[in-house]
C-alpha cells in the first residue's frame, strides 16, 4: 500500500508543489505592504522555475505512468503541455509587472489567481478521469472569471467577466451532463476503462450519441469554437489587456488536454461522429473567425476573432484523426501559444507605461519610434499568416498535410482560402506599423525585462520556423502514445 | 576542415551585416576594417583549402552543413562541395574581392555611401562563395540569384543617376530570361534523377542521357540535351553571351570597383563555372556542347568588335570582358573545361587589374571616361601606366604571360575539337585574338601615349592615385604576370582537377595536347610556329600606326565604311530589337492582359467583388456579435441542438 501511495504522490508530484507553493504565496502575500508587492511576484516566478525543474527532471524517459486508481496519468503528452503551460504562466507574470503597476493592480491576486488557474490545467493535462477533467476545469475556469473581473473599477471588465461567467457555467453544465449521459450508457468514468469497454453495441446507442454532442459543446466552449465563441471578444477586449495575455495563452493548453483525453483517447469509438461536428465547427470558426476579424478595429478584438481563427486550424488535426493529425493539433498549439503571448504580450509593453495600448490607430507609425518592438510584430505578424520561415507556417503546414493524407481535400481547400483571407487583417497590421503615421504608441521607458522577454519570445519563433525538428519530434513522442 | 570551410562563407556575411546594419555606429573607418579583415580572413583560409586540396592532396570534401527541408522525399540541404575546382575558385574570388575591397577605400573615399558600398560587396563575397562551394542544385540557384541581387543592387548604387537605373534595370530583367531557363532546367535535373544532389545526380547521368522527354507530341527530345541546354541558358544570362550580353556594358554605370570584381572576375564567370562543375551532364550531350561551342565563338569575336568603337574607358574594357567571356565559353563547348577555368583565373586577375587601372585613370581625371579627352597620360600617372601595361600584354596574349598561356591553349583546344560547329569556333577565335589586340592597345595608347588631348583644369590636377589604389594594382599585376608559369602545366595539361571534372574519353583534347607539352618555356616557343602570336602583333601595331602614327588614317577608315560603325556603334542594333519588338510587344500583351484579364475580371470581378463579399460578411458577422448575454447563449443552444439534431436524424 505505501508504495502504491508513494507513486501516486510521485505521478502528481508538480501538482502538489504547485498547491502548496500557491498557498504559500497566497499567506505570505495578506502580510506584505503594497510596496512589498514583487516579493509576491519574486515567490511565483521561483515556485514556476521550481515546477518547471521538477517536470524536467520527472520522466524524460517518455514512461507513461498511471496513479490514483486509474484516474490520473502522467505521460509525454502530459509533460509537454504542463512544461509549456508553466512557461506560458511564467511569461505571463514577467510582461505583466510594470502593466499592473502603472494601473495601481499591482496586487497578489493576480498571481495567485493564475496560479490556481495554472493548477486547473495541469490537472486536465493529467487527467484520466471524466471527473478529474472536470475538476481540472472548474479550476480553471472559476480562476479566469475572477481574472477577468479582477479591475474592479472597470464596467467593461465587469461586463466581461459577467458575460464569462454565465456562459462559462452553461458551458460546464453542458459538459457535465455529458458526462453523465456517457456514464449512465458505460457506467464507468475512466477514461483508460471507456477506451477500452465502448464496444460496437454501445457505440450505436443513442444516450451516449447526445452524451458526446453535448460533451463536443462544452471543449468548443473552451477552446472559443464558432458556435461557442460568443464570449471571447468580449472577454479578450473588457479584460484588463495582462489578463487577455492569460486568458488567450495557457488555457488554450487545457482546452487541448480536454479534448485529446475525452475524445481521442476516451471516444475513439465514436470517432467518425466527432470528427464530422468538429469538421463543421472548425470550418465555421475558420471563415467566421478570419472574416470578423476584418472589420476590428481593436486589436485585442481583432486578436480573438484571429484566436477563433487558429482554434478552427486545431479542431482540424483532430478531424483528420490520424496520430499525425494529433501531432499536427498539438504542435499548432503550442505554437499559437507563443504566437499569442507574444502578440497580446506585445501590446502589454506598450501599455506598460499607463496609457491604453489596443486600437490599430494606436500603433499607426510605431517603426518611426520603436522599430524593434515593430519589427518584432511584423515576425508575429507574419508567423500568424503562415509564412515561412516562421513557426506558424510548419504549424498550417503539418494539419494540411495530415488532412490531405486522410482525403480531406475540401476541408484543406476551406483552411487555405480562410487563411488567404485571414492575411488581410495581419498584414494590415503590419501596413499601418510600417507606412502609416499618426499613432502614439511607443516603448520608451519599458523595463529591459520585459523587452528582452518579447524579443525571446519572438525569436523563438523564427528559432522554430529554420529548426522545426526538435519540437515536432516532441509532439510525435507524445501523440504517439495516445 | 568542415569549420574552416563554414568560416570562409561566413566572414564576408558577418562583415557585411556589420557594416550595413551599424555603418552608421562604427563609422568609415570602422566599415572598411570589418569587412576588409572579414574578406581576409575568407582569402587567408582559402589559401589553406587550397593547400591542402592542390599540395597536400587531400580527397573532396562533400558534406551537408543543415538540412533545411525534406519534402516529398527531395532533400534540400545547405552543404559544401569543395574539391580542387572549387578550391581554385575560392582563391580567386577571394584575393580579387580583398584587393578590389582595399581599392575601394581609395576610390569611394568621398561617396556618401561609403559603409552601404562596403556591405554590399562584402555580401556579395559571401554569396559568390556560396555559389561556388555548393554541392547542390538548390544552393547553387540561392548563390546563383544572391550575387545577381547584390550586382543589382550595385549597378544602381548611385541611385540618383537616371542612367544607373535603367542600367540596373536592364541587367535585372535580361537575367530573369536566363534565370528562368535556369530554373526550368534543375526542375528537369529534378524531375529525371529526383534528387538535387550534385553527386547522385551526377552518378545517374548515364543513365539519364538514354531517356527521352517529349516537349511537345510526336517530338522525342534527350532530357539530358534539353536539360543542359537549358541550364546553359541561365549561364548565357550571367556570363552575357550572345544575345543575353546586352546588360553587360550598361552594367558600367556602376562603381568601377564593382565593375572589376563582379562585371569582370567573378559574377559573370559563374556561369562558366557552372558549365565546368557540370561537366559530366554536359559530355552527355553532343548537341549541347556544339551550341555552347558556337555562342561563345560567336559572342568572342562580335563583342570584340564593338570594342574598337567605344570611346567610354570602362566601355572598352566592359566589350574586352564578353569577348573573353565568349573564348572561355566556346572552351566549356570544346570539352576543354580545365582551359576554360584556367582562362577563368588568368582573366580574373588581368581583367581586375584592368578595370581598376581604368578606375584609378578615371579617378586621376576627375570622373571623366571618355578617352578621346585623355592622351600622354603615362608621366602623370607612371604605377597606373605599367601596371595597365601588363593587364594589356597579358590580355592579348603576348608570350610568357598568363593570359597568353590560357589564351594560347584555348585556341589550340578549340582547334583540335572535332564537334559541329568547331571549324567556325575556331576561325572565331583566331580572328578574335587580332581584334582584341587591336582594340587594347587603341585604349593603351589613346590614353596613355600621344598628345594630350586634357582640358588645363584637369591637368593641373593630375597626380598620381594613392598608395591604396596603386596597391592593388601591383598586387595584381604580379599574378597577371606570371601565374600562368607555375599553373599551366599541372591546371591545363595535368591532373589538377582530378574527378572535379569530368571529359568522356572521345572527347578528351586537351589529353591530346598533353603529350606535345613539354614545360612552360617549351610551350612559348611552339607558340611561334602557330599564327596566334602573330595575329596580337599585327593588331598591336595596327593600333599603333591608326591612332598614334597615323591617327586621320583612323578618320579615313571610319568614313569609308560609315556603314560598318554605324552598325557597331548601334551594337548591331540589339538593343533596338530589344525595346521596339521585346519590350513594346511585351508591354502591348501586358496591357492587353491587364485591361482584359485583370481590371475586367480579376479586379472588378473577383478581387473587389470578393471583397466586397468578405468586407459584406465582415459587417454582418459584427451584428452577430450584439453584446446581448442572451443572443450569446441562444447561439450555443443552438449550435448543441444543431448538433444533437443531426445525430439524431441524420448521422
Amino acid at each position: 500500500m505505501a508504495s502504491a501511495l508513494s507513486t501516486d504522490l510521485l505521478t502528481a508530484w508538480p501538482e502538489i508543489i504547485l498547491a502548496v507553493g500557491l498557498c504559500l504565496v497566497l499567506v505570505v502575500d495578506i502580510f506584505l505592504k503594497d510596496s512589498y508587492r514583487d516579493v509576491t511576484y519574486l515567490l511565483s516566478i521561483f515556485l514556476l522555475a521550481g515546477i518547471a525543474w521538477s517536470l524536467l527532471g520527472a520522466g524524460a524517459g517518455g514512461e507513461t505512468t498511471l496513479a490514483f486508481g486509474g484516474s490520473y496519468i502522467s505521460d509525454p503528452l502530459s509533460r509537454v503541455l504542463k512544461l509549456f503551460a508553466v512557461a506560458a504562466v511564467a511569461t505571463v507574470f514577467l510582461y505583466s509587472r510594470p502593466y499592473l503597476r502603472a494601473r495601481g493592480l499591482h496586487l497578489g491576486e493576480f498571481y495567485v489567481l493564475g496560479l490556481f488557474a495554472l493548477l486547473g490545467i495541469l490537472v486536465l493535462a493529467s487527467s484520466y478521469s471524466l471527473l478529474v477533467s472536470y475538476l481540472g476545469l472548474e479550476l480553471l475556469s472559476l480562476s479566469l472569471y475572477a481574472m477577468v473581473a479582477f479591475n474592479r473599477d472597470s464596467p467593461l471588465a465587469a461586463e466581461a467577466a459577467m458575460k464569462y461567467f454565465v456562459l462559462g457555467a452553461i458551458a460546464s453544465g453542458t459538459l457535465l451532463y455529458g458526462m453523465s449521459l456517457v456514464y449512465g450508457v458505460t457506467g464507468s468514468l475512466n477514461i483508460g476503462d471507456l477506451q477500452a469497454t465502448i464496444g460496437t453495441a454501445q457505440a450505436s446507442s443513442l444516450s451516449l450519441w447526445v452524451g458526446l454532442a453535448f460533451l463536443v459543446a462544452g471543449i468548443a466552449f473552451k477552446f472559443g469554437a464558432v458556435p461557442f465563441h460568443m464570449w471571447a471578444p468580449d472577454v479578450y477586449q473588457g479584460a484588463p489587456t495582462a489578463v487577455t495575455l492569460f486568458v488567450g495563452t495557457a488555457p488554450k493548453l487545457g482546452a487541448l488536454a480536454l479534448a485529446i483525453r475525452i475524445l481521442v483517447e476516451g471516444l475513439p469509438a465514436l470517432g467518425d461522429l466527432w470528427q464530422v461536428m468538429l469538421a463543421a465547427l472548425a470550418v465555421l470558426s475558420l471563415v467566421l473567425g478570419n472574416v470578423a476579424a476584418i472589420a476590428q478595429a481593436n486589436l485585442k478584438r481583432m486578436l480573438a476573432y484571429s484566436t477563433i481563427a487558429h482554434v478552427g486550424f486545431i479542431l482540424l488535426g483532430f478531424v483528420a484523426g490520424t496520430p499525425e493529425g494529433i501531432q499536427a493539433a498539438l504542435f499548432y498549439t503550442l505554437v499559437y501559444v507563443i504566437m499569442a503571448s507574444g502578440s497580446f504580450g506585445f501590446l502589454v509593453l506598450l501599455s506598460s507605461r499607463g496609457e491604453e495600448v489596443e486600437t490599430l490607430e494606436d500603433i499607426k507609425g510605431l517603426w518611426q519610434r520603436s522599430p524593434w518592438f515593430a519589427l518584432m510584430m511584423v515576425l508575429l505578424m507574419i508567423s500568424m499568416i503562415g509564412v515561412p520561415p516562421l513557426a506558424g507556417f510548419y504549424a498550417k503546414w503539418w494539419i494540411l498535410s495530415a488532412l490531405l493524407e486522410t482525403n480531406h481535400v475540401g476541408l484543406a481547400v476551406a483552411a487555405l482560402v480562410a487563411s488567404v483571407i485571414g492575411a488581410y487583417y495581419y498584414l494590415r497590421v503590419i501596413k499601418m506599423m510600417l507606412f502609416d503615421d499618426g499613432g502614439q504608441a511607443h516603448a520608451g521607458g519599458v523595463p529591459l525585462d520585459v523587452r528582452v522577454v518579447l524579443s525571446v519570445n519572438v525569436l523563438l519563433l523564427l528559432l522554430i520556423g529554420l529548426l522545426p525538428d526538435r519540437l515536432l519530434e516532441l509532439c510525435a513522442r507524445a501523440a504517439a502514445l495516445i | 576542415m568542415e569549420r574552416i570551410y563554414l568560416a570562409i562563407v561566413l566572414c564576408p556575411l558577418f562583415a557585411a551585416l556589420v557594416a550595413g546594419l551599424f555603418g552608421r555606429q562604427i563609422g568609415r573607418a570602422g566599415a572598411h576594417t570589418v569587412t576588409i579583415l572579414g574578406v581576409g580572413a575568407s582569402f587567408g583560409l582559402s589559401l589553406l583549402v587550397l593547400k591542402d586540396q592542390w599540395l597536400e592532396g587531400a580527397a573532396a570534401f562533400n558534406g551537408t552543413v543543415y538540412t533545411w527541408a525534406v519534402v516529398d522525399g527531395v532533400t534540400m540541404n545547405v552543404g559544401f562541395l569543395v574539391d580542387r575546382l572549387t578550391a581554385l575558385m575560392m582563391v580567386v574570388v577571394t584575393s580579387v574581392s580583398l584587393m578590389v575591397h582595399v581599392y575601394t577605400i581609395g576610390y569611394m573615399h568621398d561617396d556618401p555611401g561609403y559603409q552601404r558600398f562596403f556591405s554590399y560587396i562584402s555580401l556579395f563575397t559571401f554569396a559568390m562563395l556560396t555559389l561556388v562551394m555548393a554541392n547542390n542544385f538548390l544552393q547553387l540557384f540561392f548563390g546563383w540569384e544572391a550575387v545577381g541581387l547584390v550586382s543589382y543592387l550595385l549597378i544602381g548604387f548611385w541611385y540618383t543617376r537616371p542612367t544607373a537605373i535603367v542600367a540596373n534595370l536592364k541587367a535585372f530583367l535580361v537575367n530573369r530570361v536566363g534565370d528562368f531557363g535556369f530554373l526550368l532546367g534543375i526542375a528537369l535535373i529534378l524531375m529525371a534523377t529526383g534528387s538535387l544532389d550534385y553527386a547522385t545526380v551526377f552518378a545517374r547521368a548515364p543513365e539519364m542521357s538514354t531517356q527521352t522527354i517529349e516537349l511537345w507530341s510526336g517530338a522525342p527530345w534527350s532530357v539530358m540535351t534539353v536539360a543542359c541546354l537549358l541550364l546553359f541558358v541561365g549561364a548565357m544570362g550571367k556570363s552575357a553571351q550572345m544575345p543575353l550580353h546586352v546588360w553587360l556594358p550598361d552594367s558600367m554605370e556602376g562603381p568601377t570597383p564593382i565593375s572589376a570584381l563582379i562585371h569582370a572576375a567573378t559574377m559573370v564567370t559563374a556561369g562558366v563555372f557552372m558549365v565546368a562543375r557540370m561537366s559530366p551532364l554536359f559530355e552527355y550531350s553532343e548537341t549541347a556542347l556544339s551550341v555552347v561551342l558556337v555562342i561563345g565563338a560567336t559572342t568572342a569575336l562580335f563583342t570584340g568588335f564593338l570594342g574598337v568603337v567605344q570611346n567610354d574607358i570602362k566601355r572598352v574594357v566592359a566589350y574586352s570582358t564578353l569577348s573573353q567571356l565568349g573564348y572561355m565559353t566556346a572552351a566549356l563547348g570544346a570539352s576543354a573545361y580545365a582551359v576554360g577555368v584556367f582562362h577563368l583565373m588568368t582573366h580574373a586577375f588581368f581583367k581586375a587589374l584592368l578595370f581598376l587601372a581604368a578606375g584609378s585613370v578615371i579617378v586621376a581625371m576627375h570622373h571623366e571616361q571618355d578617352i578621346r579627352k585623355m592622351g600622354g597620360l603615362r608621366k602623370y600617372l607612371p604605377i597606373t601606366w605599367l601596371t595597365c601595361l601588363i593587364g594589356t600584354l597579358s590580355l592579348i596574349g603576348f608570350p610568357g604571360f598568363s593570359g597568353f598561356f590560357s589564351k594560347d591553349a584555348l585556341i589550340e583546344a578549340v582547334g583540335h575539337a572535332d564537334r559541329a560547329g568547331a571549324t567556325y569556333a575556331w576561325w572565331c577565335l583566331l580572328i578574335g585574338v587580332f581584334v582584341t589586340a587591336l582594340y587594347s592597345f587603341r585604349m593603351y595608347f589613346l590614353v596613355f601615349h600621344g598628345p594630350e588631348r586634357l582640358d588645363a583644369e584637369t591637368k593641373a590636377h593630375l597626380h598620381e592615385s594613392p598608395w591604396v589604389i596603386t596597391l592593388p594594382l601591383v598586387l595584381l599585376a604580379i599574378p597577371s604576370a606570371i601565374v600562368g608559369w607555375p599553373t599551366i602545366a599541372p591546371v591545363v595539361f595535368g591532373d589538377y582537377f582530378g574527378s572535379a571534372i569530368m571529359v568522356l574519353e572521345r572527347n578528351d583534347v586537351l589529353g591530346e595536347l598533353a603529350g606535345e607539352f613539354h614545360g612552360p618555356w617549351a610551350y612559348i616557343l611552339h607558340a611561334f610556329s602557330a599564327p596566334i602570336p602573330y595575329l596580337a602583333l599585327a593588331g598591336a601595331l595596327t593600333a599603333w600606326y591608326l591612332y598614334l602614327r597615323n591617327p586621320g588614317l583612323a578618320e579615313t577608315v571610319r568614313l569609308r565604311f560609315r556603314w560598318l560603325h554605324t552598325l557597331l556603334m548601334n551594337k548591331y542594333y540589339f538593343d533596338d530589337f530589344n525595346d521596339k519588338v521585346l519590350a513594346r510587344g511585351s508591354r502591348g500583351l501586358g496591357n492587353l492582359f491587364w485591361q482584359l484579364g485583370d481590371v475586367l475580371v480579376i479586379d472588378g470581378g473577383l478581387v473587389n467583388g470578393s471583397a466586397r463579399l468578405v468586407g459584406w460578411a465582415a459587417q454582418v458577422s459584427r451584428q452577430l456579435q450584439s453584446g446581448y448575454l442572451y443572443h450569446y447563449a441562444f447561439a450555443m443552444i443552438i449550435g448543441l441542438a444543431v448538433m444533437v439534431g443531426w445525430l439524431l436524424l441524420g448521422a
